[in-house]
């Protein structure tokens, strides 16, 4: 199975739920069931190329160390928290539905703490 | 999905997508409709005078660390004639404000300003420390509230400014009006979402950022690579405010124009003069020369609690009046160094 390489960046606070670490490598499948969450990818048995939908799921499942709520609310990043697709909005990118490619670089920004 | 170009040059790819508007914008066109849109927020509403000397209350987060950032390009770009300074206040919270205050620190090398910093242990004679080790976190805000406040005021004297800007930003704005709506509490519903407050005593504080999305405040900080510092105070947060914090980003998520909608809408409320007129006349506290709207301002009530040892004694009535039947306070209690207005003159007497 093949797999792609993607730098995560968090920010503004985020990193605090990932070890304190603000810079990670990963390498995720570069195909993943059709429903991204892990919980109900046996009923999916279709590919599709990881999302950051997907990507979100991995990251929780494998460097997210407390505090789930903070980072996913209802299936998608929580409101509050910026993603950035190399350095573009994702929101210019199909949020959830942007399909990785490998080397991308992928940065979480919370909004939500202090002024 | 393919680049599109900007919105507004059709030159570069757009890089963002404004909430306000929807509109997606390059880099270069973001950096200029923000700082010109804050400029504008200044102008209209007439803010500055040439010659003014203004404090940014700056706690190395990301608000008050881009507005000094946007302050000092706007003061150039517009030769608004300013003198900037930044005021930090040093609650004496370990392993939360030390460190932002290194952020505050190289904050003032990178942008080449005086920096004052004024701690409550110096001023008070308690950091918070101290309170939430005698108070616990319950209403340990109270007292960071009343006395940043009042800090912020004292700090603005020492620097011989008047005029105060803070980096609250429309969402904030937005979170007051709705919990001011879920509170009842109208008088502040018709204040808060005034740009500049100043009563008749008061140093004059404003908000640049009244219409900027924190979101767009964010992204500019990543994209500008600024410096700053976010983590939540350690000590209980309020939790009504974070309340109405998620509650308005959820129907941000929905519909991104809410939070410029609920400004609107608090900016639109009439508020009765009865209402008004339940506000309690400003006077001077007679201990410490501090506007109050009592003979003790907040900050001396709660001081002279903590220094008594009942510290719930301007929060509670029962904690108030074990205090009045032990008798007034006594000859060497601490106090705060008597307030002094800039360019107000000295107290005729001095007051105990
Ligand atoms: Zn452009
Ligand atoms: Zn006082």
């Amino acid at each position: 199975m093949s797999s792609i390489n993607v730098k995560i960046e968090f920010g503004g606070g985020l990193e605090l739920l990932f070890s304190n670490q603000r810079s990670h490598r990963v390498s995720i499948p570069a195909k993943v069931p059709l429903s991204s969450k892990p919980e109900d990818a046996e009923k999916s048995p279709e590919d599709k190329p990881a999302d950051i939908t997907y990507l979100m799921y991995w990251l929780r499942d494998n460097l997210l160390k407390e505090r789930e709520e903070l980072f996913i609310e209802n299936g998608s990043v929580r409101p509050g928290i910026l993603v950035l697709v190399n350095d573009t909005d994702w929101e210019l990118e199909g949020e959830g539905e942007y399909a990785i490619q490998e080397g991308d670089e992928i940065v979480f920004i919370s909004t939500l703490h202090g002024g | 999905m393919p680049p599109r170009n900007c919105a507004l040059c059709d030159k570069a790819r757009a890089i963002v997508k404004r909430p306000k508007t929807g509109q997606q914008i390059c880099k270069d066109c973001f950096f200029h409709v923000f700082e010109t849109e804050v400029h504008n927020t200044i102008t209209e509403a007439q803010l500055f005078k040439p010659g003014d000397r203004v404090a940014i209350g700056a706690s190395g987060g990301k608000d008050s660390t881009v507005l000094a950032y946007v302050m000092k390009a706007l003061n150039d770009r517009y030769q608004y004639g300013l003198e900037l300074f930044l005021l930090s206040i040093d609650e004496g919270i370990t392993g939360y404000r030390d460190d932002s205050l290194e952020t505050v620190k190289r904050n003032q090398q990178q942008y080449d300003m005086p920096l004052k910093i004024l701690s409550y242990d110096e001023l008070y004679g308690w950091t918070m420390d101290a309170i939430v080790s005698q108070v616990g976190k319950k209403n340990n805000c109270t007292f960071c509230g009343v006395f940043r406040r009042q800090a912020l005021d004292r700090g603005a004297a020492m620097l011989n400014v008047d005029h105060i800007v803070t980096g609250h930003n429309a969402d904030d704005i937005a979170e007051t009006v709705l919990m001011n709506i879920m509170r009842g509490d109208i008088a502040r519903l018709g204040r808060c979402t005034s740009i500049c407050t100043q009563g008749e005593d008061t140093i004059k504080r404003s908000k640049p950022f009244k219409y900027a999305y924190e979101k767009e405040i964010v992204m500019y900080a990543y994209f500008k690579k600024l410096d700053y510092f976010s983590t939540e105070c350690i000590y209980s947060p309020d939790a009504y405010r974070g309340h109405a914090r998620v509650f308005l980003k959820d129907l941000e998520a929905a519909r991104p124009s809410a939070i410029i909608d609920i400004i609107h809408s608090g900016e639109a409320f009439e508020i009765k003069e009865e209402v008004k007129a339940t506000q309690k006349i400003q006077q001077t506290c007679k201990r410490c020369g501090y506007m109050s709207s009592n003979e003790l301002c907040k900050a001396c009530s709660l001081l002279e609690g903590l220094e008594r040892g009942v510290p719930q004694a301007a929060i509670t009535d029962r904690a108030r009046k074990k205090l009045a039947s032990e008798g007034g306070a006594s000859e060497n209690l601490r106090t705060i160094p008597y307030f002094q207005r800039p360019g107000a003159l000295p107290p005729t007497a001095i007051v105990p």
